[in-house]
């Protein structure tokens, strides 16, 4: 079964729906013990990351997700999910993450802001096996620049560079949508539920 | 019909028609939409913007804007009722509040353009790219692949277009080929 932590209202119907094709159970949940007694973790984000921080106390907090790590079960973070994965977060004041990648959030330097679309990727990450050549659909107008030392990153670039996708262990966090993205998004969803 | 789509669909999926308040889109979201487009209720009560992008961000709300030429200080008006009422505003400088007040995408109808077939309206593309710095999706006047082109780099980040699809006067992949042929970032 994969647990889908519900700590705010959005769209998680559309990533219970990707999920489901691999074949797993996927439960939505804001109860930390279902949370924690599945086999795989999914944390979607959203709203500013600051925000982001706060509903997710309502839940169990940083402790809950650093919980659910311990396990060595597979988590995925996504979208400001991944970003709360990471040590600061500098959208609308500075605030911290839960810290498992030292980096920071901050807005990019772009243009036309949000950041909405489709974007190829630069990636060695086993993760995006059968994958290097897809695009992936992005929403965001935050981004981490600067790569921890101890993950494998896969990059993109709008305006300047910035990381598309973290991994390190069983953490593992996309920047983009892979539930918005397609065929593409699946097979990374599959690659990715390949190893519960 | 926006959950049996949200089961079938792995893209994003925007709704619009009868939004109204906070509560419509939450309802949307859940069922599956990823982002809202409103129009008319914005025009009636602006604050519906901040309310909406408050609570769920401004990536989640698209602002439909059916404009056309007029005598207005920016030469554009913003029009009601498909363009057949105008809607007493000037079609730029409600672009720019909307923005301000948190819409995070505007969706361009070119009330002049639609149904002609001659084009995009670039005129109108190049003067809200001008005044605003989120995504603009252009819409209205397609007829040909080379107009896709030319709204792109009158300053368009997207494109609509429905009757030369429909009637099949090209298909949706042709003017992708078609794009990245010329050497602009499209999916296929």
């Amino acid at each position: 079964m994969i647990a889908i932590l519900d700590y705010g209202s959005g769209n998680l119907r559309s990533a219970q729906r990707a999920f489901e094709l691999t074949g797993h159970k996927v439960v939505i949940t804001s109860d930390s013990k279902t949370f924690l007694g599945a086999d795989a973790f999914v944390v979607p984000g959203v709203g500013a990351f600051g925000a982001c921080m706060k509903q997710l106390e309502d839940v169990g907090g940083a402790s809950l997700v650093k919980e659910a790590v311990a396990t060595t079960k597979p988590l995925f973070g996504i979208c400001v999910g991944m970003q709360i994965l990471f040590s600061q977060g500098e959208e609308k004041g500075s605030h911290s993450g839960i810290g498992f990648f030292q980096g920071s959030v901050a807005k990019l330097a772009a243009p036309v802001l949000p950041h909405i679309g489709w974007n190829t990727i630069d990636t060695n990450c086993a993760t995006f096996e059968g994958l290097k050549d897809q695009m992936f659909y992005f929403v965001h107008s935050y981004a981490v620049k600067t790569a921890p030392a101890d993950a494998q990153i896969t990059w993109t670039t709008y305006g300047e560079r910035f990381v598309a996708a973290v991994e390190r262990n069983n953490i593992f966090g996309t920047q983009f949508h892979p539930e918005k993205s397609g065929d593409a998004g699946a097979k990374l969803i599959s690659n990715w539920a390949a190893r519960i | 019909m926006v959950q049996k789509t949200a089961e079938q669909v792995f893209i994003p999926l925007t709704v619009g028609g009868g939004i109204r308040e906070v509560k419509d889109v939450d309802q949307l979201l859940r069922a599956g939409a990823d982002k809202v487009s409103i129009n008319t209720a914005a025009i009636k009560r602006p604050e519906l913007i901040d309310e909406i992008s408050a609570r769920f961000g401004n990536q989640v709300l698209v602002l439909s804007v059916d404009a056309r030429r007029a005598d207005s200080p920016s030469g554009y008006e913003v029009t009601t009722h498909g363009g057949r009422n105008s809607g007493g505003m000037d079609a730029l400088e409600w672009m720019r509040e909307a923005v301000n007040r948190g819409a995070g995408e505007i969706l361009l109808n070119s009330m002049d353009a639609d149904g002609t077939r001659d084009g995009f309206d670039l005129e109108m593309i190049r003067a809200a790219r001008s005044v605003v710095s989120v995504p603009i999706i252009a819409s209205g006047g397609a007829g040909k692949l080379e107009d896709f082109a030319a709204a792109l780099d009158a300053g368009a980040d997207a494109l609509l277009a429905a009757s030369v699809f429909h009637f099949g006067t090209f298909t949706i992949s042709a003017v992708k080929e078609f794009l990245a042929a010329s050497g602009y970032s499209v999916r296929r």
